[in-house]
């Protein structure tokens, strides 16, 4: 599909871990909106919990505890779909509409176009992708209902701390230039829907520093899918893609399948 | 709170201590945020690196349980290096005062006061009392030069804590304690605003009150209090808290913090004469002086038309304490345990989790002949019969679990922390058979005087006699169901009467003239109206209230706590006419000490009130206060006919540096908690607070301490955590927060986990001499060995929101904390105590 974006009408949120306590009001009122049960967790010695996104938790604070010789810092990073304005999820797509970008710029999904191909999870540069019990995609995305009806996001709306700020993309880089943030994800990629002021290099934060969508996946958008026009070509193209993203089909994906939602 | 939550964005320095605002009251970092946005600085001194820690500008470490010697340190530091805020402290405190010449403080009686008598483990409040002159008013020094004065006994006595002193108790390095004076002391400035936020970090230790005391000498020192931005302020750990503070619910407080009457006042004279606090100075507004007014308008509220001048209003009905009785939580289950009690209503709390000592708590659970327990959720208490460890055959405790109302599924108020009653709707019907409190306490009430009018007992009318106008009466007499408006207008009080308007005249003041015949009276109020505020309550009978400080609460304008206007005149935040707060709408206590004795502000920029000379006034005078609702309507203190002194809840009109009201010394001075690392108290020989119980039963098994002991050499605090609330009962039954923190943790340094040869996420055993619990170790640079004197201390810490009742989360932290309580207070020590850790497996 093709994926056009209006920046002047691209709405996102601008994440200030500054501001952010570490309260998870985020995560609980995510679960709360988007009605996703719980996930079984163990406590591993970490205040973080669950350790990874899972396909009923669509965002989450990672915690991040450093100690120098001068202090220790212990900072929080909420984790989600980045809606990149370059998304490597919609590209790769075969299934036209099960990933699309909405009016506002919001990476948007309909389960029941999706074909559980799992391209998406190859293509994203974040890993953010996670498919539910029924095999179809499931991420944040931006509470699209709520947006739809004229609201904040639930993450934001909870936020006590305005670590998580709403609004119209270009207006929050703005204001948070002008607060002289250090912006993540302002150009990347087309510019991040949810782009970040972090308080240190990206990497202590696990960030990729410079994140860029799997060659793979511009050989398959820009070189093997309009070949797929073609027909017969394209077959093997999507072959070809998935042993170069995913690898050669294993007995056990499946089993994995299951377990990468229960932490 | 003297303020309120917005009031935080105010202030140029923000101190948390004894708190952790980021973890258990997030909304608060809304308004900590933009007092960062306006340059402010957060100081957080905790023993842990919490969430706040890491939003702070300054971090420092301390011990446990050390925090007056912090503290102590941080007055030193602000009188040798002139830091006070001199106008204040010399108009606005006590410290002038002269104290009696024999008076000794503890650098000279081995860490005692004068007065104390080891006997009773108590002082003679006499041994502090002040000079006086011949017509009994207190002699002063306004040079504060005189060596007895309290600014001079004050800078002797905190002389002795050296930051050298203070590091060695607490832990600290002494380049941070230098660094937190510094920047805090540094709102000395007239136009500068620090604030204070506690809570259970400060106030559950045996010196909880003196530790609060010390935080209040510093903002009296630095003119914190009674400005925007700044203040002490408790952040209550419960949404309603304040709330059910305010009504009483405490053994020794009726609503509106009147004093419950203990046997020996025989009518309402002797309580009235006991509890009025008197004075000559004309320039004491003494509000303290209308406790008539207060109590038998509250007599009136409860009994109506029962209670009369000709029965003493009812007064011999009401509940009383023997003389020196103590009621609190510690007594009631110490007496539980000695089979002291037949029944227990256990309502909306968790006892057998949050109690501390909880072993102690459980078996005393097993005394009783029945217990009720009115919950959302079965608990470890309601269960208690089958907790680990029990032998559920040999418990003959008859226990019923009554459904509650969630506070969703039920109407009426919630007062926060800074005293907004903020009224509240009801979103959703309860489910099943739940209902809300009212209810269940109204059925109660109709089967219980039912029962005394089939069967009578002892002293029936103190609850037959009872109003209970909460709603439309059956011919019966009896409701079917509480109209809480009701019970919220009986709280704000009515004119029983038609009240006459009389003007109080002053000593010396002639009468004017009577009015020609046939003028209208003036009215106060007509009989039926709603009372307006308290000033209006008369002490004949002529007007109820159900809570002098609630009333205007809701008036003949409407309910004033469902208001939610979103007007700022002063942009301070105070937002005046959304909800309604105690006293009469003031958002900031004792406001009147923002300003000079003229009434002009400190702080131009952000002045909570400021006086107008020129404001008419409808009596055709001028001058009045404008801003927040000032305390009393007074000029300030330089006029001298008719000013009055800011601290109006004070006899003397000052604040008290100086505090004879205190059971432990008039100055805080630091002691070691009950169990402690160390062999002796650094400070002095006085180990522990002189002045606390001692809970020493040979035939309670339960109440041991071990300090000192090899056995258990780390300290250890319990705290909650953003995703639990409380004992957990709510919460750990909400999986998506389970989600977030599901099992019992342990935090510890990286060096005590090496030493003892534990690794991330391990199961380990924690134990003191009490208990033990397992619980998964959380080793983190967050915790950091402390060096005390010459050794090494080690600190652990964990939540105290899991128990058994809930699968695989641990048991209660509780089951290793000590019976030992403040001395003022008895809140159990939770916060400080000793345990011994081992990997386990």
């Amino acid at each position: 599909m093709a994926d056009t974006i209006n920046q002047a009408a691209r709405k996102g949120i601008l994440v200030d871990t500054a501001r952010c306590i570490g309260c998870r009001s985020c995560q609980v009122a995510c679960k709360q909106w988007n009605k996703l049960d719980a996930d079984k967790t163990v406590n591993q010695g970490t205040f973080e919990n669950p350790r990874d996104l899972t396909s009923a938790l669509y965002n989450r604070i990672r915690f991040v505890e450093k100690e120098t010789p001068e202090a220790v810092t212990w900072r929080f990073l909420n984790e989600r779909c980045m809606q990149c304005g370059d998304a490597g999820c919609i590209k790769v797509c075969p299934s036209p509409g099960a990933l699309y970008r909405t009016k506002d710029g919001i990476v948007a999904y309909n389960k029941e176009k999706c074909i559980s191909c799992k391209y998406c999870v190859s293509a994203c540069p974040f890993n953010i992708p996670r498919y539910d019990a029924n095999d179809k995609v499931s991420k944040c995305n931006l509470c699209q209902s709520r947006i739809d009806g004229g609201m904040t996001p639930a993450c934001a709306k909870a936020c006590p701390t305005e670590a998580l700020k709403f609004g119209k993309r270009n207006d929050l880089i703005a204001r948070a230039k002008a607060a002289k943030k250090e912006i993540y994800g302002e150009n990347v990629l087309n510019g991040l829907g949810v782009a970040y002021a972090l308080e240190g290099p990206p990497e202590q934060y696990g960030l990729p520093p410079n994140p860029s969508i799997p060659l793979s996946i511009f050989l398959w958008k820009d070189v093997i899918k309009p070949l797929g026009i073609l027909g017969f070509w394209g077959s093997i193209g999507a072959m070809m893609l998935h042993y170069v993203t995913i690898g050669p089909k294993k007995v056990d994906d499946d089993l994995n399948n299951k377990e990468g939602g229960n932490e | 709170m003297t303020n309120h939550w917005i009031d935080f964005k105010n202030s140029d320095v923000i101190l948390i201590m004894g708190a952790n605002p980021a973890e258990n009251h997030p909304i608060s970092f809304r308004w900590i945020m933009k007092a960062k946005d306006a340059g402010a600085k957060v100081i957080v001194v905790d023993p842990r690196f919490t969430r706040s820690a890491s939003k702070a500008d300054l971090y420092a470490p301390l011990r446990s349980g050390t925090d007056i010697a912090f503290l102590g340190g941080m007055i030193n530091y602000i009188l040798q290096n002139k830091q006070y805020f001199e106008e204040y402290v010399k108009n606005y405190t006590n410290a002038a005062y002269l104290v009696n010449a024999d008076f000794r403080m503890p650098g000279e009686l081995n860490g005692l006061f004068s007065g104390y008598d080891p006997k009773k483990r108590s002082y003679d409040p006499k041994a502090w009392s002040f000079q006086k002159n011949s017509d009994e008013s207190i002699k002063t020094d306004p040079t504060l030069q005189d060596p007895h004065c309290v600014f001079q006994l004050m800078k002797k006595h905190y002389s002795r804590y050296t930051p050298e002193l203070v590091s060695r108790i607490t832990g600290t390095p002494k380049d941070k304690l230098l660094e937190v004076y510094k920047l805090y002391s540094s709102t000395g400035k007239p136009d500068k605003a620090g604030t204070e936020l506690y809570a259970m970090g400060w106030t559950q230790h045996t010196v909880g009150t003196q530790n609060i005391r010390a935080m209040s000498i510093i903002q009296l020192l630095l003119g914190n209090i009674g400005i925007a931005g700044g203040g002490i302020n408790a952040m209550r750990g419960e949404s309603n808290v304040q709330g059910s503070t305010d009504q009483g619910l405490l053994f020794h407080i009726l609503p509106g913090y009147l004093p419950v009457p203990s046997g020996d006042l025989k009518d309402t004279a002797a309580y009235i004469e006991k509890y009025t606090p008197k004075t000559k100075d004309p320039q004491s507004a003494n509000w303290w002086g209308n406790r008539n007014k207060y109590l038998i308008s509250y007599l009136k509220a409860i009994y109506g038309a029962k209670a009369a001048k000709e029965n003493d209003y009812g007064y011999n009905w009401l509940p009383k304490l023997d003389p020196g009785m103590n009621g609190s939580w510690l007594m009631i289950f110490d007496n539980m345990l000695k089979g002291k009690f037949k029944g227990f209503f256990a309502w909306g709390q968790n006892p057998a989790c949050s109690g501390t000592n909880t072993t102690k708590v459980r078996n005393a659970l097993a005394k009783l002949e029945w217990m009720v327990t009115v919950n959302l959720f079965d608990n470890e208490t309601a269960s208690f019969w089958k907790g680990p460890g029990v032998d559920s055959a040999s418990v003959k405790t008859e226990v019923f679990l009554l459904p509650a109302a969630a506070s969703f599924e039920k109407e009426g108020s919630i007062s926060n922390s800074g005293r907004w009653a903020q009224w509240r709707y009801k979103a959703v019907n309860p489910l099943g058979q739940s209902k809300p409190d009212a209810e269940i306490i109204h059925e109660l009430y109709q089967k219980l005087k039912a029962m005394y009018a089939k069967e009578g007992g002892a002293l029936p009318e103190q609850l037959t006699n009872l109003t209970w106008n909460y709603g439309f009466k059956r011919a019966d007499g009896t409701i079917k169901s509480v109209d809480i408006h009701a019970v919220a207008k009986e709280i704000n009080g009515y004119f029983l009467e038609d009240v006459e308007d009389i003007p109080k005249l002053k000593p010396g003041e002639k009468a004017p003239p009577p009015p020609p015949p046939g003028t209208p009276k003036k009215m106060l109020g007509k009989k039926g109206e709603l009372a307006a505020g308290f000033a209006q309550l008369q002490a004949d009978g002529r007007t109820s209230c159900g809570n002098w400080i609630y009333c205007q609460s809701y008036n003949e304008k409407g309910n004033m706590m469902a208001r939610r206007g979103k007007k700022d005149p002063t942009g301070l935040g105070m937002f005046p006419e959304w909800s309604w707060c105690w006293p009469v709408n003031r958002r900031i206590i004792y406001n009147r000490a923002s300003c000079d004795v003229n009434g002009k502000p400190f702080n131009l920029k952000k002045a909570a009130v400021y006086w107008n000379p020129n404001a008419p006034l409808p009596n055709g005078k001028t001058g009045a206060w404008v801003g927040d609702v000032p305390d009393g309507p007074w000029p300030p203190m330089a006029d001298e006919k008719e000013g009055k002194k800011p601290f109006i809840m004070r006899a003397d009109g000052v604040a008290a540096i100086f505090g004879p009201g205190m059971k432990d010394g008039p100055f805080p001075e630091h002691y070691e908690p009950m169990e402690s690392p160390l062999p002796e108290n650094l400070m002095s020989k006085q180990m522990t607070n002189p002045a606390v119980k001692i809970f020493k039963d040979a035939n309670v098994k339960e109440d041991v301490l071990a300090s000192n002991d090899a056995r258990f050499p780390y300290v250890a605090s319990t705290y909650r955590v953003t995703e639990h609330w409380q004992t957990g009962v709510m919460t750990r039954n909400t999986p998506w927060l389970l989600e977030l923190q599901p099992r019992q943790f342990c935090e510890m340094s990286v060096e005590l986990a090496k030493e003892k040869g534990i690794s991330n996420g391990d199961t380990v055993e924690i134990s003191s001499v009490r208990g033990k619990i397992d619980a998964v170790a959380m080793v983190t640079p967050r915790f950091k060995p402390f060096k005390i004197g010459d050794k090494i201390v080690h600190e652990i810490g964990m939540p105290w929101c899991f128990g058994w009742h809930t699968p695989g989360v641990g048991d209660a932290a509780n089951l290793l904390t000590p019976t030992a309580g403040d001395a003022n207070t008895m809140i159990p020590e939770t916060k400080a105590f000793m345990v011994g850790i081992a990997r386990k497996g």
